[in-house]
């Protein structure tokens, strides 16, 4: 078996500790987008991702989704309210 | 007296430190400016009638986020009926999960180039916003603190006090149900057509 992207296992048997499949990967996606994943199934998560091409899109196309989510509701409060706020402190 | 001069002082630091975000959440949830400013007032009057309750100064951000989803959460119930709120219950929304990637990512559409790439391109800010002011409150709340506002799932949990199980499952759905928007916002806008129908009609002309 050719294993040309990754060194990082010492072994292709696919009982290996650190291989998940694409379906596991899935599930674990948005908690690895979150940075919710630690230890092993953080782990699991990067070996899957520096090998697997297909859930490695779908990981920069959710982040990028996310990026955009994030520029698009990003928001200054306005001076008005600044203004009303100091003065709603001051009276409370 | 010169005490509690100090802690109004701090007080304000604080909020003006959070302004920003703070009105950055309740714009989404308010989905108006207007309804959004006095959200912030009531929840910056309330945070300081309730400074008491703040155990831990560092914790300032997510205990005035909390007070925050408290005032919007009784807005809302104030102003529906039961009717309507119990259409934003966790189970609330039809079938299964929908992610743009599986819609955009088909070999049909491979062909043409890259059309992950060209939908979110061609997302304007109002599709988004259109996407996530269309969610129900349940899950347009747990989708503005994570994405918006970048709180994990565990302070997420202690601002809306549920479990950081419901937080997971809720995020999840939130997500799905808001790409399921963008992509219908799509739609209507001419951006993505269904390609199998098309091919399909195609080969049989
Ligand atoms: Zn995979």
């Amino acid at each position: 078996m050719s294993n040309d992207m990754s060194n990082t296992t010492s072994t292709n048997n696919p009982s290996d500790k650190n291989t998940i499949d694409c379906e596991e990967a899935l599930k674990r996606l948005f908690e690895y987008i979150d940075h919710e994943l630690h230890g092993r199934r953080h782990e699991e998560m990067e070996d899957h991702m520096s090998k697997c091409r297909s859930c490695y899109s779908r990981l920069e196309f959710e982040k990028r989704l996310q990026q955009h989510l994030k520029n698009a509701t990003e928001q200054k409060a306005p001076q008005e309210l600044q203004n009303k706020i100091k003065k709603l402190i001051h009276k409370l | 007296m010169r005490e509690e001069q100090d802690i109004k002082q701090w007080f304000e630091h604080e909020v003006t430190g959070v302004l920003d975000d703070l009105y950055g959440a309740a714009l989404r949830l308010a989905k108006n400016p207007a309804d959004a400013e006095d959200l912030v007032g009531e929840a910056v009057a309330r945070a300081f009638g309730n400074l008491h309750t703040l155990n831990d100064r560092q914790a300032f951000r997510g205990w005035i986020f909390r007070i925050l989803s408290n005032c919007f959460i009784t807005e809302c119930r104030k102003r529906k009926t039961r009717a309507e709120m119990s259409l934003n219950g966790d189970d609330a929304s039809d079938d299964g999960e929908f992610w743009l990637f599986d819609k955009l990512h088909q070999p049909f559409l491979l062909w043409w180039g890259n059309p992950e790439q060209e939908f979110l391109n061609s997302l304007l800010r109002d599709d988004l916003i259109k996407a996530l002011d269309g969610l129900p409150e349940n899950f347009r709340i747990v989708l503005v603190l994570a994405e918006v506002e970048g709180f994990n799932y565990q302070d997420i949990a202690g601002i809306l006090e549920v479990p950081v199980g419901t937080v997971r499952s809720r995020l999840s759905r939130a997500r799905s149900l808001l790409q399921k928007a963008l992509w219908q916002h799509a739609k209507d806008r001419g951006i993505t057509t269904e390609p199998t129908k098309d091919l399909n009609r195609q080969d049989t002309l």
